[in-house]
């Protein structure tokens, strides 16, 4: 079986190189998460892998065989839609908020069941406003759902952001250290929240602290301006929840990461 | 108001204090109250003539403003399309108005059409390159975002580029506002027999300076006005707008 995506290459911010040659392949349902310290280019690699653009030279193979959702430290919120129209934002931007969703790419999310032969008589999916209605619930917004992002504060902003990338309802999840701006309390919250939320997909977690690898990975890969490193496999996480962050396995693997990127 | 009305005693003292002082004629610096007495006797005269003026500066900021903004679209869609018109736009701007004037006269009449004609020329360049540059800074992030998300070009100049530049299209109509009189006098100045502009050639060339004082304060209060309309109408938009 493939890798969902995979990025194999170097590149160069003019003629200084930013990272050795890297090979990095994502594993299906898993978290991945991309460590490193700030400059080493972990966010080149989503943005690679998002087919976004770079600013480095890139030389090498981007691979995907599947839709991504991104979200980034900026959540990117527009600030004229209040809560459901950011959530909506790219039905919007598809032209397809008015028609109803169909889920297009199988894998994403399962589809509901089909009742009656050949899926017919089946419940018809659900529209773009109930299913952001759902969403906005389940981050815990149902109550601001009507609010501007300029009266909301960064925890709840980065909520809609997760709601909004959960709208787009794709197998693959780009995170762009979506949490580095959050205070720890709300950090550890959004953990837990995206870590139950985001069960079941492909994940690519970019992040520079250690303590949210050792929550979240599944696979953990330190990257450095020596190259790119596997960590060991950590334990298992428990499904659909982060590992709880004061359990002494993770404060563990928390400092052995720790002292990697001090290497 | 106070202030303002404080400013306005001033500047009527200076004035009068100046012609006492050095003894001016009134054909050359007429007093206060002759200018007052000329905008009265000459009302339904004035009247007539800021009316077409008027009118003359609505319909040019109006379609200066639209060419403008739709310039602006056009550009922001096409970086080869903003290389090649931006240098002529620039252009366009070192050729005085003045000097067009005649030609466009010559080339339009002497009705309406030269006058609408100028103050377009003078509106749309303000509108286009500030509404422009508010269409080049749509936050990063939001583009990133639109791109993964499999935005159009279109929609993505609709819903994001577009609402993001209100402002910055806001701050050039404001400025546009101020200009178009300016337009619509130059092609009243130039050619034909109306409009506040023709008013004060002709009172000029009688030595009715006190006509032509008048003239130009009712000149200068419409522009005031109409450019605080302007301003209002466009705060109350943009605060449906949330931005």
């Amino acid at each position: 079986m493939t890798a969902p995506a995979a990025v194999r290459g170097r590149a160069w911010v003019g003629k200084t190189p930013l990272f050795a040659p890297v090979g990095l392949e994502l594993q299906a349902g898993d978290w991945t998460c991309l460590l490193g310290p700030s400059g080493v280019g972990k966010s080149t690699i989503l943005r690679l892998i998002a087919g976004l653009e770079t600013g480095v030279r890139f030389e090498g193979q981007v691979t995907r065989d599947r839709p991504v959702a991104l979200m980034a430290q900026d959540p990117g919120l527009i600030p004229w839609l209040d809560v459901t129209g950011n959530v909506t934002l790219g039905a919007r931007l598809r032209g397809t908020l008015r028609a109803s969703f169909v889920p297009k790419y199988p894998g994403g999310r399962p589809p509901g069941p089909g009742k009656g032969p050949g899926g017919r008589g089946a419940e018809p999916p659900p529209d773009a406003a109930t299913r952001a209605a759902g969403l906005v619930e389940a981050v815990g917004l149902a109550d601001r759902a009507h609010h501007l992002p300029a009266n909301l504060s960064g925890g709840q902003r980065q909520r809609v952001a997760l709601a909004r990338t959960l709208f787009e309802d794709r197998p693959l999840v780009l995170l762009d250290e979506p949490f580095s701006a959050l205070d720890a309390r709300t950090r550890a919250q959004m953990q837990d929240l995206a870590a139950r939320l985001l069960d079941g997909r492909t994940v690519l977690l970019v992040t520079h602290d250690p303590a949210e690898a050792a929550r979240l990975g599944d696979r953990i890969l330190l990257l450095r301006e020596t190259g790119l490193t596997e960590w060991p496999h950590p334990a298992p996480r428990p499904k659909a929840a982060a590992r709880p962050y004061d359990a002494p396995e993770v404060l563990a693997l928390q400092a052995d990461l720790m002292r990697g990127m001090m290497a | 108001m106070k202030t303002a009305a404080l400013l306005i005693v001033t500047v009527l003292s200076l004035w009068q204090g100046i012609i006492w002082l050095a003894g001016m004629p009134a054909f050359l610096l007429p007093p206060p109250m002759a200018v007052a007495e000329a905008l009265w006797i000459n009302r339904a005269e004035i009247a007539r003539h800021a009316g077409f003026t008027l009118a003359e500066v609505v319909l040019g900021f109006t379609l200066g403003s639209a060419l403008g903004a739709a310039l602006a679209v056009a550009m922001g869609f096409s970086q080869k399309l903003t290389g090649v018109l931006r240098p002529i736009l620039t252009f366009s701007q070192t050729i005085p108005v003045f000097a067009l004037a005649p030609i466009l006269t010559l080339w339009l009449g002497f009705g309406m059409a030269p006058k609408i004609a100028m103050t377009v020329l003078i509106v749309f360049f303000p509108v286009a390159s500030a509404f422009l540059d508010g269409l080049m800074r749509t936050p990063q992030p939001a583009l990133d975002l639109a791109q993964v998300m499999g935005a159009g070009r279109i929609r993505i100049m609709r819903h994001l580029r577009i609402p993001a530049a209100l402002p910055g299209l806001a701050t050039g109509l404001r400025l546009a506002a101020v200009y178009a009189p300016i337009g619509a006098v130059i092609g009243e100045w130039v050619g034909g027999a109306r409009g506040l502009g023709a008013l004060m050639i002709h009172a000029n060339g009688r030595m009715k300076t006190d006509l032509v004082f008048a003239a130009l304060l009712v000149l200068s209060v419409m522009t005031v006005v109409f450019a605080r309309l302007v301003a209002i109408a466009l705060r109350r938009l943009l605060g449906r707008y949330g931005v």
